[in-house]
């Protein structure tokens, strides 16, 4: 297991009013994302809890891409991962930020 | 010309329930089988209850430790409901998960008028947490037996990749009543556990034919251990939800006592039956080798006309 955090600047807040949003399972290959609406809009924090230790360069590339794309403001996305590819991730990723900018049920 | 142009986007419109339980994650399953954004979850991710155990073996959490618990609403009445999440380490039970289960379970027997449904999809009890996984199937079989001595109903759900294996055939056992697709396998032992202690000649594990035909929906429906048989969709099990909670009668030792005999008359009328279909051809059923390739629709009639309507025994 390794543990990986990375904290960005980022231009915009993300949109919507959602508080909380999860996408994905831990299992092989797979990952799941708890995405939570409780930082400053300026920022977004990743904190990441792996299996496969010793890819943390991919996972810092991963994360840039998805901080330029997404511009997260505002949120932290906590990810348990069981060695997902990093497309995988990306996915995954995308997908968390789409559902808490959905409007609420 | 004065009709509106759009529905109101606050009401929830119900939606369309054909996805497949098999395919379908845990929440989705409780997304669609619920009516639409009734449900509310109890210990949700974000309170981050994980496993205190699978860190001690270089393994990932998962938030929910692979079990979904809350309340929601099917048809208008109120339901507390539980859904394993059988990609995460087999749906398997471990000290959280169970605490999650057990904890419903004692919510609705101090309810006594809410029912549960439990979406089952488990191998058993999670081996890294086994003495914990362990208590946790019996605390949980007795809060089964506790809520519905106290008049709740607990309709157990199996369609999910991981079948109901293990200590949840067990509490699945308990349940009121259960509702199975042909995917839904339940049993205890497993085919490889099975193929490990008893050999390949008794239990050839890699033998897909003969794990479904022995441990899959249709047999377990055959058999009385299931009251009913439905297709893969969301909407199916839905439905087959709402046919049980009607159907639901009272629960004491005379229910224990008829379940007992039921199972001792099985015991006598195919104890010496060597494969599923000879059982099938001994309840009378002319083709018997025809059964698992059956039609879903084709055989839920067959199995209404073979085992009649659920015998209520349990």
């Amino acid at each position: 297991m390794e543990d990986l955090s990375f904290n960005h600047e980022v231009r915009m807040r993300a949109r919507g009013t959602r508080q909380t949003a999860i996408i994905g399972v831990v299992a092989s290959g797979n990952l799941e994302v708890l995405v939570e609406r409780i930082l400053p809009d300026g920022e977004c924090t990743l904190e990441i809890k792996t299996a496969a230790a010793g890819f943390g360069d991919v996972w810092k590339a991963v994360v840039g891409d998805f901080i330029e794309r997404h511009s997260p403001g505002g949120l932290k996305l906590s990810i348990n991962d069981g060695g997902a590819r990093p497309d995988t991730v990306s996915l995954r990723l995308a997908q968390a930020v789409r559902l808490i900018e959905e409007d609420e049920q | 010309m004065t009709a509106p142009l759009k529905q109101a986007t606050w009401s929830s419109p119900e939606p369309v329930r054909t996805a497949s339980f098999y395919e379908a994650s845990a929440r989705t399953r409780l997304d669609l089988l619920l009516d639409a954004g009734s449900f509310v979850e109890f210990i949700g991710p974000q309170m981050r209850e994980v496993s205190p155990h699978l860190r001690l073996f270089e393994l990932p959490e998962q938030f929910d430790d692979g079990v979904v618990v809350g309340r929601g609403r099917l048809a208008g009445s109120p339901v507390f409901v539980a859904a394993q999440e059988g990609r995460f380490m087999g749906g398997a039970f471990g000290e959280v998960h169970g605490a999650k289960v057990t904890g419903l379970l004692r919510a609705a027997r101090d309810a006594k008028s809410v029912p549960v449904l439990m979406l089952f999809d488990t191998g058993g009890v999670r081996l890294q947490e086994a003495n914990a996984g362990e208590l946790a199937i019996a605390e949980i079989m007795r809060a089964v037996i506790e809520a519905r001595l106290a008049g709740v109903q607990v309709i157990g759900l199996i369609g999910g990749r991981s079948g109901c294996y293990g200590g949840g055939g067990l509490i699945a056992g308990c349940c009121s009543a259960l509702a199975v697709s042909e995917q839904g396998r339940i049993a205890v032992s497993g085919p490889e556990v099975i193929e490990t202690n008893r050999g390949v000649d008794e239990f050839d594990s890699r033998d897909r034919a003969l794990v479904w035909r022995t441990m899959g929906g249709k047999h377990r429906r055959l058999l009385g251990g299931a009251d009913l048989f439905v297709d893969d969709t969301v909407q199916d099990f839905r439905d087959a939800a709402l046919t049980l909670l009607a159907s639901g009668g009272s629960f004491g030792i005379e229910n224990l006592q008829a379940e007992q005999e039921r199972l001792a008359q099985r015991l006598r009328s195919f104890g010496a039956c060597e494969d599923a279909v000879d059982i099938w051809a001994a309840e009378g059923i002319a083709d018997a080798a025809s059964v698992p390739d059956m039609p879903a629709d084709q055989f839920g009639v067959l199995a209404e006309r073979i085992m009649g309507a659920s015998h209520d025994a349990r």
